[in-house]
């Protein structure tokens, strides 16, 4: 909220450092393993980041702790401004997708902060990621601030000022190993009660194979799945996780001839198909969820996979548990 | 379907292009590249529909039906019938 007091009182200017402390490095640890999601938030607004003057640089980011963290960190040496934009503790591509990393936030909040009257200059950095909520040119006529976009990551900051070009790598996005590893704690996080209360009905249902299968098909939708993303083969994320699914599965399924040659050939195929049939279906939907938090799934892309193969995720898993089922009482 | 990801909703109309080089500062996935004074459309596949291009094109050289890819935000307002894509990301 806005109060008149803070419109008109002189701009107030929070001081920051570039040094990162062990209580920034907990904030952070606590919100890769997803604790307090939506809480890793800064005050927004202007801060001045060592000892600027007005004509330091001023860089906008999200109101949200890593991002903050992640530009003050990498502008070691170098003074500055910050203009931190409420995003709802949300990060910068997201927020912009959103567009809470927007045309109208910036415009209110270079407002509030009386930023014209602190620096002499008229210039914003931008992190590229912040361009799909910004309209630069909308910008420059409703406060008379260019947008310039600098690089994608923050690293890339030091080397970009030095020329105020970015070069075709500050300017793409990859998906690397490090980036598919710091998301699965979250993930871990947000699944494992589910995946538990399915663990110990499983096991009353069919035992501990059961069970652990139903821990094999999330982890491989959650932890194996990330990490193998670039190497699964075809294209839709449906698939691989069918494909990866479906081998994890196939242990399962062997398992059972192999735990009960004494069964009826029916009862082995029967337990064996459960398995085939409901795990690379649990698999394939996590991986499915997982096109959000990659660098380069288009909406209508996801779409197309949602309706070719959400009914088929559906169908075999419900046959595959229905046949379960049937097990628990013919025996 | 063998690669949903083939096609997308990218539209660009070179000849309301005035050479700002916008869309090629803005895009993440090099779609666009600079030929000479115009923008040139050389790597439409790799869109990811984000909407930066067409956000900062003053001229409206581009046209994009943007959103973000998530399956499940998308999941998510399908089943509380909510229009609006929300998530906490």
């Amino acid at each position: 909220m806005i109060d008149l007091a803070s419109i008109t009182a002189a701009p107030k200017i929070f001081p920051t450092t570039h040094r990162l402390t062990a209580r920034n490095r907990w904030d952070h640890f606590l919100a890769r393993v997803g604790v307090k999601r939506g809480e890793h938030r800064l005050e927004p607004g202007l801060y001045a980041l060592g000892n600027p003057t007005p004509d330091s640089p001023v860089f906008v980011t999200a109101n949200y702790t890593l991002s903050f963290d992640a530009l003050r960190s990498a502008l070691e040496g170098i003074d500055g401004y910050i203009l931190v934009l409420d995003t709802q503790g949300i990060n910068v591509w997201c927020a912009a997708g959103k567009g809470t990393f927007g045309t109208n936030e910036i415009v209110l909040r270079v407002i509030i902060t009386r930023l014209g009257e602190v620096v002499q200059h008229r210039k914003l950095i931008l992190p590229q990621l912040g361009a799909p909520g910004v309209a630069a040119h909308e910008v420059k006529k409703r406060t008379g601030f260019w947008v310039e976009y600098g690089p994608v990551r923050a690293v890339d900051l030091p080397a970009y000022l030095k020329t105020h070009t970015a070069t075709p790598e500050m300017r793409r996005v990859e998906f690397p190993l490090r980036d598919r590893l710091v998301l699965i704690p979250v993930d871990i996080t947000q699944t494992f009660l589910p995946t538990l209360l399915a663990a110990v009905v499983l096991y009353f249902l069919g035992g501990w194979v059961s069970s652990l299968a139903a821990v094999a098909a999330v982890f491989a939708g959650i932890v194996m799945f990330p990490i193998l993303l670039p190497w699964l083969p075809t294209h839709n994320f449906s698939t691989k996780g069918l494909i990866l699914g479906g081998l994890v599965a196939l242990l399962f399924a062997l398992s059972v001839f192999l735990r009960h040659p004494d069964w009826a050939w029916w009862r082995q195929v029967g337990q064996a198909l459960e398995f085939l049939l409901a795990m690379p279906a649990v698999t394939a939907f996590l991986a499915l969820n997982f096109t959000g938090s990659t660098t380069f799934t288009s909406r209508s892309g996801v779409k197309r996979e949602m309706f070719a193969y959400i009914p088929a995720m559906a169908w075999t898993f419900g046959i595959g548990f229905l046949l379960a089922l049937v097990f628990v009482f013919i025996r | 379907m063998l690669n949903a990801y083939e096609v997308n909703t990218l539209v660009y109309d070179p000849e309301l292009c005035n050479g700002c080089a916008m869309c090629v500062a803005v895009c993440p996935h090099a779609v666009f590249e600079m030929d000479g004074r115009l923008a040139k459309l050389t790597n439409a596949q790799a869109c990811m529909e984000c909407g930066a291009c067409q956000l900062n094109c003053v001229t409206g050289a581009i046209a994009v039906e943007s959103g973000v890819g998530c399956a499940a935000a998308m999941i998510r307002a399908a089943l509380t019938g909510q229009k609006e894509v929300i998530c906490d990301c």
